[in-house]
């Protein structure tokens, strides 16, 4: 066993390399936006908001923790607080979508709105000016919860003060619940209103739950890749890496389940407004990318975590969790693409511009990451008697 | 005195209990079981317990429900009283998936409890061990022990003992059957 110091060196380098190349993936975006700047927006909203959820998503789950406690968090709650504390940068991710509004949205055309009686009667809700405030609300929301919960946080590392703990608990319960809130408006503002006319209630719940899978996925990735660093490694053995190999596998169920449901009360109401949606999304190329993702989001990794021997690997969790964040991609993908292609289509800005903020984005991860102890110190957790399943060896 | 029905040690410590599984299965020692107020990670592995069958039941009746549920909504939608519901086809499969979810989980919940309860023999009113006094009152709270019963073919009184009493047990106690 090892310490966070003796893989420093090699989170540096890592920093660096995927700094650099997304940087220079968002230059090449940017110079391709000159000759397709429809394209170049779509591309960006993709990774904009597989972001912006995984960041919101480990807020949530944060919350979650707080509220219930468990050695699961205790292993990802750094890994949590991190990503949680990237929301500043991914509300400076949202400055270069403002000036794309009127490439993906029909409702910012006042043309497009003076022929559909339906936008005009949205348009108290779906303007621009309302739109931008809505944006600062919710990005004020977000980053006062997550910098309060990671600040006091901090607090407790550096005291051993029981009432931080309280506190955050205290304030986790209405911070979820606000936190959820602003997630279901932002989901209809950014992801629903690509097609105006479509409408479902449970859209915005559908993302949150796409976001939980997110947020567990890269936190399971990330807290096995150190699995055998030094303030980790103690925490891990059989029982807990089942347990987070369980989260997993409950929040793709949750996923699909809720994913399903959308499905199925559109299917059972069939109004054209709303079946049109999965229409265009369950025809001509996308059709098959729909059962892809049925197959390769829900069931192979369903079937995969089942799996004892699964569980038990760090590395073959670690494998589970980065697929489900590939197919975190897909699922946006096949959500966002439809609007403007008939079929399957794939442009290679939709990997590269992507790819380009993730690499912004974990660098500032790694950087928030590797400021403070990987695992937090005082914890009571970390100090209750040995009870039997943690460190018995036979 | 009665049938005995094996020796067993008594400890303070989840290790010793753990450590103690693990040397008498090496002894050779099969027909014996070991008593926690909590489950001991390692304890199954080391006395030498072959995987429950329990998770298997459970995705045999799970599977079980889900295809008898969905056969079950096909023959009564298809074939049995077909009716048109607002034109949608017969065979309306995505109305089916909540119940066949359903019947999935019942199915692999209720047999597989009755698996659990089977396979352990379960109820059992009575068991040997609880002929020790200190067994009723510990077992389930702070003392951890290993039974080695009479029926296993190298049980020999003498050494049986002797043996359990070489893994600094707090104390050796005789069960009757």
């Amino acid at each position: 066993m090892s310490g966070i110091e003796s893989v420093e060196p090699r989170i540096r380098r890592i920093r660096l390399v995927a700094l650099a190349a997304g940087l220079a993936a968002v230059a090449s975006g940017i110079v391709a936006a000159l000759f397709q700047p429809s394209q170049f927006f779509r591309s960006y909203l993709i990774g904009y908001t597989l972001l912006l959820g995984t960041a919101l998503g480990s807020a949530g789950l944060l919350m979650l923790h707080h509220l219930t406690s468990g050695y699961w968090g205790l292993i990802t709650r750094r890994i949590f607080e991190s990503a949680a504390r990237t929301l500043p940068l991914i509300a400076v991710f949202t400055i270069p979508l403002l000036f794309g509004l009127s490439h993906l949205y029909a409702w910012t055309n006042p043309q497009t709105v003076a022929a559909d009686p339906l936008l005009q009667v949205k348009q108290f809700y779906l303007n621009t000016p309302f739109f931008l405030v809505r944006q600062l609300v919710y990005f004020l929301i977000w980053i006062l919860v997550a910098l309060s919960l990671t600040k006091w946080s901090a607090r407790q590392d550096a005291s051993d003060d029981p009432f931080v703990l309280e506190r955050l608990r205290f304030f986790s319960g209405p911070g979820l619940l606000l936190y959820c809130l602003a997630i279901t408006f932002a989901a209809v503002d950014w992801v629903m209103s690509l097609e105006p006319h479509y409408f479902s209630t449970t859209f915005g719940f559908r993302l949150i739950t796409g976001h939980a899978v997110s947020a567990a996925a890269f936190a399971i990735a990330v807290a096995m890749l150190l699995s055998s660093i030094d303030p980790i490694a103690p925490l891990i053995n059989r029982k807990r890496l089942r347990d987070l190999g369980n989260i997993l596998l409950t929040l793709i169920m949750l996923w699909a389940y809720i994913a399903f449901t959308e499905y199925l009360i559109v299917w059972a109401g069939n109004i054209p407004e709303e079946t049109s949606w999965f229409i265009r999304r369950f025809h001509a190329g996308w059709g098959a990318f729909a059962w892809f993702l049925i197959i390769f989001h829900f069931f192979v990794p369903f079937f995969f975590l089942l799996q004892r021997s699964v569980k038990h690997r760090p590395l073959m969790l670690a494998g589970v969790a980065l697929w489900l964040l590939l197919m975190r991609w897909s699922e946006l993908l096949w959500i966002v693409g439809p609007v403007h292609h008939q079929g399957f289509f794939v442009h290679w800005l939709d990997i590269v511009v992507p790819a380009g903020l993730a690499g912004i984005w974990l660098a500032v991860f790694l950087h928030q990451l590797t400021r403070r102890p990987l695992v937090p110190v005082y914890d009571p957790l970390l100090r209750e008697p040995v009870d039997g399943e943690s460190r018995v060896t036979a | 005195m009665r049938e005995r029905y094996g020796f067993m040690a008594e400890f303070d410590d989840p290790r010793l209990l753990a450590d103690a599984a693990g040397a008498a299965y090496r002894e050779g020692y099969r027909k014996m079981d070991a008593y926690s107020p909590f489950a001991i990670e390692g304890l199954d592995e080391a006395l030498g317990l072959a995987r429950t069958k329990i998770p298997f039941v459970f995705l045999i009746m799970g599977i079980a429900g889900a295809v008898g549920g969905f056969l079950l909504l096909y023959y009564i939608s298809v074939v049995y009283y077909p009716i048109n519901v607002g034109g949608r086809p017969l065979n309306s499969w995505p109305a089916y998936i909540p119940i066949s979810f359903e019947l999935t989980v019942l199915s692999a919940g209720t047999i597989g409890f009755l698996a659990l309860l089977i396979i352990n023999r379960l109820p059992m009113p009575y068991h040997p061990v609880f002929n020790s006094a200190s067994f009723a009152k510990h077992a389930s709270n702070d003392r951890f022990y290993l039974c080695i019963e009479a029926d296993d073919p190298l049980f020999d009184p003498d050494r049986t003992r002797d043996f359990l009493m070489g893994l600094n047990p707090m104390g050796v106690i005789e069960l009757e059957k």
